[in-house]
C-alpha cells in the first residue's frame, strides 16, 4: 500500500504541476484583462475543454493533497493507524466533492433562471 | 598553557545516561595531528576513568567511534581536531537518533535490526561445491553493488538522516544501502523479498532525498542514490517493467 501511495502522490504531482500553471496564467489575464463573472462563465459554461482541465485538477489535488498531508501528520505528530489513514481518506472525499461541486457551478449548462 | 608548557584546549564533553545528562568540561593538552577520539581517550585515560565510549580499530575501518562533533555526526577516530574545531571549541555528545546508554556509547541494536528488517542477510544461490559465479565487473548492476558495499556500519548516516529524527522507525540509508547492494547481486537468491522489505510502511519511500545521509558518510558512499535506485526500482516492477540499476 506504501508504494501505491507512492505512486498515486508522485503521479498526481506530475499531472498537476502543468495545471497549476496553467491555472494561475489564467488568473492573471482573467484578472487583468478585467473579465467580470458573467463573461468568464459565457466562455465557460458548457464547454468539455474546461470541464476536462478543472475535472482533472479536482480529482489530482484530491488525490495528492491527503497522502501528502498523511506524510506530514505522520511525520510530525505521533498520529498514525487507522484514524488517520480514515481522516484522510474523508478528506480527499471531501476536496472531491467541493471540487466537483465548483467545477459542475463553472461549466455547467445555464439553468433557467 | 599548561603548567608543562604544553599547549592545552577545553572540550565539552557529553557525560549522562537514558535519562538525561549534561556537558562537562576538560582542559586536554593539544597535540599535532590530535585526533577527535585521541581526546576522548586522554580523558578518559587522565581525568574521568569512568567515561563510557566505543572505539576499537582507530584507523577508520570498524565503524565504533562515531559521535557527534561539533553537533555534526562524525567518525571520531579520524577526525582531526585541527580540521573539525579550527577555532578550538570542542564539544562531544553521543551520535544522535540512538538510545544513549553512557555517556558517549549508544545502543546500537535498534540500527542494526533494521539491516535485518530491509533484506540484508545474503541468501545464496549456490553451495560451496559449485564454481564461483561469473560476474563482469562491470556489468551496470555490479557496478551500482560495488559502489554500496564498503559500509563499515558506523552509523553516521543514520545519525545524520532528518527521517529517523522525526520517525523512529525508519529503516535508515545504512539499511536502505545494503538492500540496494543485494538488489544489484546477480548472486543475491532473495531480490523480491528486499523489494517488499523496502516498500513496507518504513522503508524507502518516506526518504526525503535531501541527501543528509551521503554528506555526512565518512567513507564517501551515496546512500541517497541508493535509496533513489529502490525508489525507482520498486515503481519500475510495479508497473511491470525490469529495473535498470
Amino acid at each position: 500500500m506504501t508504494l501505491w501511495l507512492y505512486v498515486l502522490q508522485r503521479g498526481s504531482a506530475l499531472v498537476l504541476a502543468p495545471l497549476v500553471v496553467a491555472h494561475l496564467v489564467l488568473i492573471v489575464i482573467a484578472s487583468r484583462d478585467g473579465l467580470s463573472a458573467a463573461e468568464i462563465l459565457s466562455r465557460t459554461q458548457g464547454s468539455i475543454g474546461w470541464a476536462a482541465f478543472y475535472g482533472t485538477f479536482v480529482i489530482a489535488a484530491a488525490v495528492h493533497a491527503p497522502i501528502g498531508l498523511r506524510n506530514v501528520i505522520r511525520e510530525a505528530t505521533p498520529w498514525r493507524g487507522r484514524g488517520l489513514d480514515l481522516a484522510m481518506a474523508l478528506l480527499g472525499l471531501a476536496m472531491l466533492a467541493l471540487g466537483a461541486r465548483a467545477v459542475i457551478a463553472v461549466v455547467g449548462a445555464v439553468v433557467a433562471s | 598553557m599548561a603548567r608543562s608548557g604544553q599547549p592545552e584546549f577545553a572540550v565539552s564533553i557529553w557525560r549522562g545516561g537514558p535519562g538525561g545528562g549534561n556537558f562537562v568540561r576538560y582542559r586536554v593538552p593539544r597535540r599535532a595531528d590530535q585526533t577527535v577520539l585521541d581526546v576522548v581517550t586522554w580523558v578518559q585515560r587522565h581525568l574521568e576513568p569512568s567515561l563510557a565510549y566505543r572505539f576499537a580499530c582507530r584507523v577508520g575501518m570498524c565503524g565504533s567511534c562515531a559521535m557527534t562533533v561539533n553537533g555534526r555526526p562524525r567518525w571520531t577516530c579520524r577526525s582531526h581536531v585541527g580540521k573539525v574545531a579550527p577555532e578550538g571549541r570542542l564539544e562531544i555528545a553521543p551520535l544522535p537518533n540512538l538510545p544513549v546508554i553512557r555517556d558517549l556509547a549508544t545502543d546500537m541494536t535498534g540500527f542494526f535490526d533494521k539491516w535485518q528488517a530491509a533484506g540484508g542477510r545474503f541468501a545464496p544461490t549456490a553451495t560451496r561445491r559449485d564454481p564461483p559465479a561469473r560476474i563482469a565487473p562491470a556489468s551496470p548492476a555490479r557496478k551500482a553493488a560495488d559502489a554500496g558495499i564498503e559500509c563499515i556500519n558506523c552509523g553516521v548516516c543514520y545519525g545524520a538522516c532528518g527521517v529517523v529524527g522525526a520517525r523512529p522507525d525508519y529503516l535508515g540509508p545504512a539499511a536502505l544501502n545494503r538492500a540496494w547492494t543485494l538488489v544489484n547481486d546477480a548472486r543475491h537468491g532473495e531480490v523480491p523479498g528486499v523489494l517488499r522489505a523496502i516498500s513496507r510502511d518504513d522503508g524507502c519511500h518516506g526518504c526525503h532525498s535531501q541527501g543528509s545521509c551521503t554528506a555526512h558518510c565518512p567513507v564517501g558512499l551515496d546512500p541517497s542514490a541508493a535509496i533513489a535506485g529502490l525508489k525507482r526500482r520498486t515503481l519500475l516492477d510495479l508497473l511491470g517493467g525490469e529495473g535498470r540499476p
